[in-house]
């Protein structure tokens, strides 16, 4: 038996697009952000788990990274989230040329922030190779910079497209909303990191 | 439940195995048995009741008018509230008296080695056990590979580690087993009850022969023991007729040299089993093949065939060569 | 031109929407055209229809559960008679590793998965999933992962280190070769694959619901669909982690698992039970959301106390991550510590002994009708509670120290998946058929089939109990004589070769039916989900009008008519998002189009990950093509200056 339709709700007047919760893909942003986030969560216990191994961390004679490099990246990326805020919030209010402008200005600073991360990796006096504590202190900064790099790369593919008309388009400014949110998560989960690599091993000598 | 039933049967007849969990010839292995029989009598009881409760429900003869034909597919009777809340409260009550059942257990078998009168340690390899009786003295010390020998009633301590991959010490007819894991020190306690010939087995995936990687365990009485041991203090006897002299100094000379060791010559190998009682052992190869004349010309002639991918080569040796070295293993008594 | 911001605010302008002016032939010959895939190969290698997607994951899992079933069979005439030589140590070493690894990464997961994908949008009463695309490239990565680990395995460079592959054993020094490597990169592409389904899944089941079926409303397969895809994104970053950094340990010298270099091989086990845990819990609570369904259905009636099935659900899910250590007992970690897994690892009985409780009073309280789909659920609850009660057994830690990688565990955990998982789905399968093909499958076969499957599958695994209380420790490819182990290992064999018959005979009624079988009416067994409102098999666009729900059987509390919703745009593809908690309508969102960039992401990935096997410089070079791929992918296709309509 086939049911005939009985007509009851017109949707015609509904919205073809919102903000935050109400967005299909700001639902995907968030289930990414919790499966990374977990990742991030498991490599900080593995960081744990192998410091239990050892008397001292960082184990002599290696010393801890340097402190320059990661804090001045620590400082860009705070005050990467002024920019941010005001890119959210212009596409919230729909001000496609505030968007526009401040796009370039997102995309330089990654760029920044790639080139002082290049730094990090060359302060910190030890090779993955040398030992588990080098291998995970590595592997922290390295899954880190999976992430600025990906998140610089959709902001370089964003100013692209938000320059054409699709820019005009409401939804490029959902995209460009979700795409603020997730440079929130990623300096967010670059603190933890920044104590685990730098300053622990400082701590725990 | 019937099938579960006939399981029980037939451990009751196969409880005189070399390698079961039904031996009970151990102190936790009879703790073992004594509450599988406990939670296997629970489990079956609950087995019992869901299976009643399934067979009436498909097969009773009833119409029950709470059916989508009836217009009433919602509606339940007053009997399913109580039965949940019994069901409920019956599974909670038996796995917790189970949880608690269990936990004394663990602690009772905690209790078995408290107060170790022998301490050996047991180092695994690819694939074959390296056996050390530790003495403070070192000169009572005792080496030996893929046996060991235990006086009964006595609680042993046994120090567990590995020098490659994860291994598993386990003998089922005295304990449970535990993991043997580069870079960490674990250990088992040993408590045997009845003495006998009993088995054990590598029980965690080590590579290619994982299958073939067992150890002969002799439960004997303290005289036996120590008779045994006073053997195994001796160094090799010195070879007496000129064929044995002749697999003496391919031994000792040769590649065998190398890798194995046999105390009193100068075989002096560090990374295979040490050989100097050879021949005392129940079985060749970490229990591949029963020790007997046969099965050492067939080994050391051609080990590859025998555990296909352990680590002792297969070296092309001539006959006269062959005759030799069988000769004097057989003499490493 | 208008600012983006006025345009929002427009009213909607006069395009063709679905309604009482547009319905029926003419409104299904728009739809069609509008939601039909391109035409030819191209066309079907772009497809990202969610039934497509759902069927080729199916028959794909399926084809893989034959592979590795064939394996099964070669490890039990090997083992038919003790000091056999049928099989070769290493030989066999591959093969039980092949068998785990295709069971549990290309079978079991991905099936369920594919039951989900082909299902869930149609008992939602939605046009599409979420994110149809990042749903195909799931199918694309899983395709190009099991092909990498087969094509591998004929070519005798398969793994053969166990599905757990513990290092050291996998780690550099011991796993010489690039046996290991394929398997780790195999679990990367299965990871992604999982993952991105999940991700779909999850926003499909938030935010597509119908219009009124709130969360209390949804059918409890799908509540199990939400709650196992939420384990997966939990579960499956930290064996991407494990076997991230098993292949960096292999490939560019760390020493995660490295104790010369104070690394830890406990580590990976560690990180490989928290995913391998909840795993087994990814393949069961989608079978246990198949039994519920089908229970209903057969027993004419609502499912009693749905709240105590959900709640179960979700508590198993939570649960099964704090169960973890068991598979670890005799690894010598602190003795106190195992008490607290012992007791959360007995605890989980209590939500799956409520369901149990469930299906049988709904059995009880209806007119239960014999059908095939209902034997395979009686089948499962007869073989799935010996295996969970074989679970508590091995929860307490003296019983586990004796029984922990012998033939008892191999025993249990069958019970559980094949009893637990395939039964189910061999009873889902039959009572979806019809939906999928629009004909029902024999029942005279399906009987042979499931007496065939039920009885020899306790004449295969229920010996095996006994073996391994006999000494027969797992993954032996030989034993000896004199063992008492002979009897066991000969009735196993015999029972494997029973079922191995048996499905095989399932394959053929499948195939049978599919060509001449009966006709199916949209909704044969009178079943009261949505996907039963639509015709059989379905169209492209799934519903032509968008069911408005207000019950949790609508089929079965609607009237002549069902009540729908309207006013979609047909010559786009479009379809509503509801809210999260009460499904109110609220945004009426595009749906992407077919489109050929999953597939070339994923050959752009597969080169990527595979190359990077040889070298790691492979990540660096081979992330370009990745990129311009996944741009071209989001990239919209027209500037949609339609947007606000």
């Amino acid at each position: 038996m086939r049911h005939e339709p009985e007509f009851a709700d017109d949707l015609s007047a509904l919205r073809t697009h919102a903000f935050s919760y109400r967005s299909l893909t700001w639902w995907g942003i968030i289930a990414f952000m919790v499966i990374e986030g977990a990742f991030f969560a498991l490599a900080m216990a593995a960081y744990f788990f192998l410091m239990a191994q050892e008397q001292e961390w960082a184990p002599r004679p290696w010393s801890p990274p340097d402190l320059l490099a990661g804090t001045l990246f620590t400082a860009v990326m705070l005050l990467s989230e002024v920019p941010n805020t005001m890119i959210k919030r212009a596409a919230n209010a729909y001000d496609v040329a505030a968007v526009r402008k401040l796009l370039p200005v997102m995309s330089a600073i990654g760029l920044l922030l790639v080139i002082i991360r290049g730094f990090e990796f060359n302060s910190l006096n030890v090779f993955w190779y040398d030992n588990a504590y080098g291998s995970i202190i590595w592997a922290l900064l390295f899954l880190h910079t999976t992430h600025i790099v990906t998140d610089w790369g959709d902001t370089l593919v964003l100013w692209q497209l938000m320059k054409t008309p699709h820019g005009e388009d409401p939804r490029r400014l959902v995209d460009t909303d979700e795409n603020a949110l997730y440079w929130r998560f990623v300096w967010l989960t670059w603190l933890p990191i920044y104590v685990l690599i730098y300053w622990v091993p400082r701590l725990f000598r | 439940m019937r099938r579960e039933g006939l399981l029980a049967l037939l451990c009751l007849s196969g409880c005189s195995g070399a390698q079961t969990a039904f031996g009970g010839q151990g102190a936790e292995d009879a703790n073992f048995i004594q509450l599988f029989t406990v939670f296997m009598i629970v489990c079956t009881v609950m087995y019992l009741l869901v299976s009643a409760a399934l067979i009436v429900a498909v097969w009773r003869r009833r119409r029950t008018a709470m059916v989508v034909e009836d217009c009433n597919h919602q509606a339940t009777s007053g009997v399913v509230r109580p039965a949940l809340i019994g069901w409920t409260a019956l599974i909670a009550i038996g796995l917790t008296a189970l949880t608690l059942v269990g936990f004394f257990t663990d602690r009772s078998n905690a209790r078995n080695g408290s107060h170790p009168q022998l301490k050996l340690t047991v180092t695994a390899n690819q694939w074959w056990w390296d056996v050390e009786y530790d003495w403070a003295d070192v000169s009572k010390s005792v080496r030996t590979a893929n046996e060991i020998h235990l006086p009964v009633g006595i609680p042993v301590e046994v120090t567990l580690k590995s020098n490659d991959v994860i291994h598993s010490f386990w003998i089922p007819n005295l304990a449970g087993k535990q993991d043997l894991i580069p870079g960490r020190r674990t250990d088992a306690q040993l408590l045997p009850r009845k003495t006998g010939l009993y088995r054990g087995q590598c029980a965690e995936f080590c590579g290619t022969q994982h299958a073939q990687m067992a150890l002969d365990v002799t439960v004997e009485s303290k005289a036996d023991f120590e008779k045994w041991y006073g053997a195994q203090l001796q160094t090799a006897p010195v070879p007496k007729t000129p064929l044995q002299l002749a697999g003496y100094r391919y031994i000792t000379t040769r590649e065998c040299a190398s890798c194995h060791n046999i105390s009193g010559t100068s075989a002096g190998g560090q990374v295979a089993p040490d050989l100097t009682h050879f021949a005392s052992r129940r079985s060749i190869a970490a229990g591949t093949l029963p020790m007997n004349t046969g099965n050492i010309y067939g080994w050391v002639a051609d080990p590859q065939s025998q555990k296909p991918g352990n680590h002792m080569p297969t070296i092309g040796l001539k006959a006269d060569d062959l005759h030799g070295i069988v000769a004097y293993l057989e003499t490493l008594k | 031109m208008k600012s983006a911001a006025e345009r929002a605010k427009l009213p909607p302008a006069d395009v063709p929407r679905d309604g009482p002016n547009l319905t029926g032939e003419e409104l299904e010959t728009k739809l069609s055209t509008t939601w039909s895939n391109p035409p030819g190969f191209v066309g079907w290698l772009s497809s990202v229809d969610h039934k497509d997607i759902g069927r080729r994951y199916v028959i794909t899992a399926l084809v893989f559960l034959a592979l590795a079933g064939v394996l099964a069979i070669a490890m039990r005439l090997q083992l038919a008679r003790p000091d056999n030589d049928l099989i070769g140590a290493a030989r066999y070493n591959e093969i039980f590793t092949m068998h785990g690894t295709t069971m549990m990464f290309l079978f079991a997961v991905p099936v369920m998965q594919g039951m989900q994908i082909y299902l869930t949008p149609l008992m939602i009463g939605t046009r599409s999933n979420a994110f149809p695309r990042l749903n195909a490239f799931s199918y694309w990565m899983y395709l190009a992962g099991g092909l990498l680990l087969w094509i591998a395995f004929v070519l005798n460079v398969g793994p053969d280190v166990g599905w757990f592959a513990y290092p050291p054993l996998s780690g550099p020094q011991f796993g010489v070769g690039k046996r290991v490597d394929i398997w780790a990169q195999m679990i990367t592409f299965t990871e992604v694959a999982a993952l991105a389904a999940a991700v779909s899944l999850t926003a499909t089941i938030l935010k597509q619901k119908a219009p009124g079926m709130s969360l209390a409303r949804m059918p409890i397969f799908v509540w199990a669909t939400l709650v196992t895809s939420l384990m997966v994104i939990f579960s499956m970053p930290s064996v991407a982690l494990a076997s991230g950094m098993l292949l960096s340990d292999r490939l560019v010298g760390t020493h995660f698992y490295n104790p010369a270099e104070r690394g830890d091989a406990l580590l990976w086990q560690h990180l490989f039970w928290f995913f391998g845990h909840p795993e087994v819990y990814i393949i069961f609570l989608p079978a246990t959301g198949f039994v519920s369904e089908i229970v209903a259905t057969f027993s004419r009636r609502s499912i009693v106390m749905y709240p105590i099935v959900v709640m179960s659900l979700v508590a198993t899910g939570i649960l099964a991550f704090g169960l973890w250590v068991h598979h670890m007992f005799a690894t010598g970690l602190p003795r106190i510590g195992y008490s607290f897994y012992t007791a959360a690892s007995m605890s989980v009985s209590i939500p799956t002994g409520l369901q149990i409780f469930c299906w049988i009073a709904t059995l009880w309280e209806g007119r239960p009708q014999l059908k095939v789909p209902l034997l395979y659920v009686i089948g499962f609850i007869f073989t799935f509670v010996i295996g969970g009660l074989t679970g508590v057994m091995i929860a307490a830690v003296p019983l586990d120290l004796q029984l922990h990688d012998t033939y008892f565990i191999v025993a249990h955990f069958h019970y559980v998946l094949i009893g637990g998982a395939v039964f189910p789905l061999l009873g889902a399968i039959t009572y979806w058929f019809p939906k999928a093909t629009g004909r029902l499958m024999s029942e005279t076969l399906g009987k042979i089939a499931f007496w065939m499957i039920f009885l020899g599958f306790q004449l295969a695994f229920f010996p095996m109990h006994i073996a391994g209380i006999y000494g027969m420790p797992r993954r032996v490819y030989t034993y000896p004589a004199g063992m008492g182990l002979e009897l066991p290992n000969m009735l196993s064999t015999l029972g494997s070769l029973v079922v191995s018959t048996a499905v095989l005979l399932f394959v053929v009624n499948l195939v049978i039916s599919a060509r001449s079988g009966r006709r199916a009416a949209p909704n044969p067994w009178g079943a009261p989900s949505l996907e039963w409102a639509t015709s059989c098999p379905p169209p492209p666009y799934n519903f032509p009008h968008i069911p408005l729900v207000s019950s949790r059987t609508p089929l079965w509390d609607a009237g002549e008519k069902l009540p729908v919703v309207h006013g979609l745009r047909v010559e786009d593809r479009e379809l509503v998002l509801t809210t999260v908690m009460s499904a109110e309508p609220d945004v009426r969102e595009p749906s992407p189009e077919p489109s050929p960039w999953p597939l070339i992401g994923t050959v752009a990935t597969t080169a990527m990950f595979v190359c990077s096997i040889f070298s790691p410089w492979a990540v660096l070079v081979g992330v370009v093509p990745v990129a311009l791929a996944l741009t071209a992918w989001f990239w919209p296709k027209s500037p949609r200056l339609s947007g606000s309509l």
